[in-house]
């Protein structure tokens, strides 16, 4: 019998998730011996064209990583889904719309001419803009349209699963690729993580207090973090909480906040309501004022609560139309 | 005026005060602008942001929140967690393009008919003011299938 098909493709990302399956190590090795590794851009020379080549259906698995932010993200996820049996959105990026979702809080024209005219280090006296086709002596060239709106993978195409986290920890992309070996995958569209807070598992837990108040918000670097102390209590954002656990807390322990790349737990639609529903509650302060004093220290509340998932929160992107009262 | 924009609003009002204010302007027969929803909850610590946010993006042109009076929280504490949570939400929805004047929190006891009336009267009239709350769709997956063929000839003239 003949080995699996298995394709591996990259959108709007870094190049982390890429980074997470070369993490699996000596374990590498046991999946390229389980399975036929038929696309995967960023580390074997095999083309669209041989995508497109194959029967519809012709590839088990297809792990897709990053945002969809061009037209041609959006065909190639469009081709994968076409070929494949089973989609995988792979990290937070395709899981929630991550980083680049953020881009959601501007429109195009903003981001461009921000970044190819405004920004201090860039010059640019033609104002010249990256343009979807060049007519240049040697013929015309072409790049993919710029999308107004960053999108989550399964705003796109139909996903199967989740593997969720930026990027992924080994230990559950092992755990996933054993489930789609052995043919032991949960219901369809799970998120393959368990579906807990963080702070269930939390090194720290013992060290949170029964009430939870914290009077002033502060950023790491402004503080001395004690290694042994609930963030929380220490007043950093830790979203432990509300995010979901399947990292064993690496962040945390690495001494650092948790941010929330996993997503929230099964129940919640919203991840940056809850967050800063959770953030909120333990403020100490009743008064007005004082509540102003304690949560207006908060730098950027939609990077911080909405950081890997604004394309797919309720709002999904800043909303750019004025009221019209004469409607 | 026949095509004056009337706004949507929705209210969470809270079950011990809110809620019997609004009662008692109705038995009261006090008018005010038919333009709010009403939903009972136990609380206004019950009002999880998820829940406004779900509204606006359901076609709500505002939100208002009613709950009881600092101190006098059936729960407590629960109306102090409503601020708390109002104030980090507003700050959130300035952000998101939402304007202020869109979502409102308000005390009112059991025995304020009144205040429900100028309350919801002011605040129909500031959102009326404000327009209609056009928020962009969200996008969803769209059918492959009846893509698959336009894909594979696209993709294969592209080659690599």
């Amino acid at each position: 019998m003949s080995k699996p098909k298995v394709g591996f493709y990259w959108c709007a990302s870094c190049g982390g998730c890429e980074e997470a399956v070369v993490d699996l190590a000596e374990d590498v090795l046991k999946v390229v011996e389980a399975v036929d590794i038929a696309f995967w851009p960023v580390a074997l020379d095999f083309k669209r064209a041989d995508v497109a080549a194959m029967a519809d259906g012709e590839m088990a698995v297809c792990f897709v990583n990053g945002a969809v932010r061009t037209s041609e993200q959006e065909e190639m996820a469009r081709l994968m889904r076409l070929k494949s049996q089973l989609i995988i959105a792979f990290g937070s990026c395709s899981h929630m719309g991550g980083i680049p979702g953020l881009a959601n809080m501007t429109d195009c024209e903003t981001l461009l001419r921000r970044v190819y005219q405004e920004v201090p280090s860039v010059a640019n006296p033609d104002c010249i803009l990256p343009q979807e086709r060049c007519e240049v002596p040697q013929g015309s060239l072409t790049l993919p349209a710029l999308h107004d709106t960053v999108s989550s993978l399964d705003q796109m195409i139909p996903v199967d699963y989740y593997l969720p986290g930026c990027p992924p920890p080994v230990k559950l992309i092992k755990d996933a690729v054993s489930a789609i070996l052995q043919g032991a995958m949960p219901p369809k569209g799970s998120v393959l993580a368990p579906d807990v807070a963080m702070c269930t598992g939390c090194p720290r837990k013992d060290s949170k207090p029964e009430k939870l108040l914290v009077s002033a918000f502060k950023r790491p670097h402004e503080i001395q973090i004690d290694p042994a102390k609930c963030l929380l209590e220490q007043g950093l954002l830790c979203m432990g909480p509300v995010t979901r656990s399947g990292c064993d807390a690496a962040c945390v322990e690495g001494n650092m906040p948790c941010t929330g790349c996993l997503g929230p737990t099964g129940r919640v639609r919203d991840f940056g309501a809850k967050a800063l529903s959770a953030v909120a509650s333990i403020a100490d302060a009743t008064e007005e004022s004082k509540i102003a004093g304690v949560l207006d220290k908060i730098v950027d509340p939609v990077g911080t609560f909405y950081r890997y998932s604004l394309p797919t929160s309720i709002l999904h992107k800043r909303n750019r139309h004025e009221g019209n009262g004469a409607h | 005026m026949p095509d004056q924009f009337e706004p949507k609003i929705v209210a969470f009002f809270c079950n011990w005060c809110t809620y019997l204010a609004a009662d008692l302007a109705g038995t009261s027969r006090l008018k005010y602008a038919p333009n709010i929803r009403v939903v009972r909850l136990m609380c206004s610590g019950r009002v999880d942001p998820q829940f406004v946010l779900d509204a606006f993006a359901k076609g709500a042109d505002g939100v208002l929140i009613g709950g009881c009076h600092p101190g006098d929280c059936h729960y407590q504490e629960g109306n102090y967690k409503a601020l708390r949570r109002a104030h980090l939400l507003r700050t959130v929805l300035r952000e998101m393009g939402i304007e202020d004047d869109r979502f409102r929190l308000e005390w009112i006891s059991a025995s304020e008919g009144d205040k429900v009336r100028t309350v919801v009267n002011d605040m129909v009239a500031k959102v009326r003011a404000l327009g209609p709350l056009h928020l962009a769709a969200k996008p969803t997956p769209q059918v492959v299938a009846a893509h698959a063929h336009s894909i594979t000839a696209a993709a294969v003239v592209g080659g690599a």
